[in-house]
């Protein structure tokens, strides 16, 4: 089993003069699922996009380690898992073809037993070999977890995870969510109570906002 | 290998979208067709057409390669492409894909040049397809940067040619000067100061574009 972890180090963001948020120290550490909560604008989805290195913080440091190992920034999606509002995948394209060239652009062979297999967890299978543009917005949310997990990541950050989700849908991602969380470290942004619910530990960002 | 499968996905995306193709095709022939209007029966020079050839390849670039990157904006997809590969690996497929596409445009172009103006005469070919060959080379390479830094403004379209003009000036002078030497049949030797600069012009450009990149790329 790898040991995944990752140390925020008094992590400070500013918009232009306008504090998000101040001194977030924490460390998140493999086989648990936490939780980052707070009010509409507390920057739950700056904080999630700062411990991905997709922005960066106006002060501190994100530290992410494999095995003790110190990650490099630029080889972070090797281990990312990423699932968003914000993010989108390719519409001209199909769920299977979307999943085969991320694989392939990340230097994987494409695993299509897995694929299919995630595909089915998330009720796509039937529908896998259909444009991306013919999809629902909810189907759309659940291809995205196939795109977070078809490369096996260590770190899987959700954002709004059920965003557009039936309850069939919460139910297979709250259990997929589960499953990852047995080998893997899963960090949740949200404000859903049922989301919070899966979280040993809740970093509220409404604590984060004094200036010192 | 990871830049080739990034080119596959940009090129199997263009054949279905067709994003950049038919605004370039669409922008050689009304060109094409505006210059041999106004031109009409009169006779121009060598050198014009030259000139001309340059002129309408460097229009066709601004309008075709910024989609590189401005589509991967204006689809919102270049979060997914942060999330799946390292900037130099996106940088690479970039830069295929806006080689691949120069190189077809420049194609079209200067045949149809070479059918449509009876002037266009090239005395020297091996001299004009090493100014072609490094040209295409400088132009995809300045154009892929310049719209990675383009592809977050409001104002695309605008900064594009603006920011593309310094850039491109000396590379499209030497070209100009190049592609004079081949219409008077001169000796490749005799050329190689033009030479050196085009492909000084390149490894500079591709060396600061790799160097910027990363910085570009993320917020």
């Amino acid at each position: 089993m790898i040991n995944y972890s990752v140390d925020l180090n008094n992590i400070v963001k500013y918009f232009g003069r306008r504090l998000i948020f101040n001194g977030i120290n924490f460390n998140f550490s493999s086989q648990n699922i936490y939780g980052i909560s707070g009010p509409n604008g507390s920057g739950k989805s700056t904080l999630v996009k700062i411990i991905a290195c997709l922005i960066s913080s106006t002060r501190g440091k994100v530290i992410h380690k494999s095995d003790g190992n110190i990650i490099d920034p630029d080889a972070l999606h090797n281990y990312l898992g990423f699932v968003s509002p914000y993010l989108f995948l390719y519409d001209e394209f199909t769920a299977e073809e979307n999943l085969n060239y991320f694989s392939s652009i990340r230097g994987l062979k494409f695993d299509r037993e897995y694929s299919n297999f995630i595909l089915d967890e998330l009720n796509l299978f039937e529908r896998r070999d259909d444009l991306v543009r013919g999809y629902s917005s909810g189907m759309k949310q659940r291809l995205k977890f196939a795109f977070a997990l078809i490369h096996k990541p260590r770190l899987l950050i959700f954002d709004e995870p059920t965003t557009n989700l039936d309850n069939e849908g919460k139910e297979k991602v709250y259990q997929l969510i589960k499953n990852e969380a047995k080998k893997n470290l899963v960090i949740i942004a949200s404000n859903e109570n049922s989301d919070l619910g899966l979280c040993s530990q809740v970093i509220d960002l409404g604590k984060y906002k004094k200036t010192v | 290998m990871k830049s080739y499968s990034l080119f596959k996905k940009d090129w199997q995306s263009e054949l279905r979208t067709r994003y950049a193709v038919n605004a370039l095709a669409m922008f050689i022939l009304v060109t094409i067709s505006v210059v041999m209007f106004s031109i009409g029966s009169e006779k121009i020079t060598e050198y014009l057409t030259g000139g001309l050839l340059w002129v309408v390849i460097f229009f066709s670039a601004m309008s075709g390669l910024s989609r590189a990157f401005v589509s991967e904006e204006e689809r919102g997809t270049t979060m997914t492409l942060q999330l799946i590969a390292a900037p130099s690996t996106i940088y690479s497929g970039k830069l295929i894909f806006n080689l691949v596409l120069v190189f077809l445009m420049n194609f079209v172009i200067t045949f149809l040049f070479s059918i449509l103006f009876p002037s266009f005469i090239i005395r020297n070919i091996g001299l004009f397809a090493i100014a072609f060959v490094l040209g295409n080379t400088g132009i995809a390479i300045s154009s892929t940067i310049i719209a990675a830094i383009i592809s977050k403004a409001s104002s695309k379209g605008t900064l594009y040619p603006v920011l593309s003009f310094p850039i491109l000036l000396p590379l499209i002078l030497t070209l100009l000067e190049l592609t004079k030497f081949s219409m008077d049949g001169n000796s490749i030797a005799g050329s190689l100061v033009e030479i050196a600069v085009l492909i000084c012009y390149d490894v500079i450009m591709i060396s600061a574009s790799y160097l910027l990149f990363d910085f570009i790329w993320k917020e």
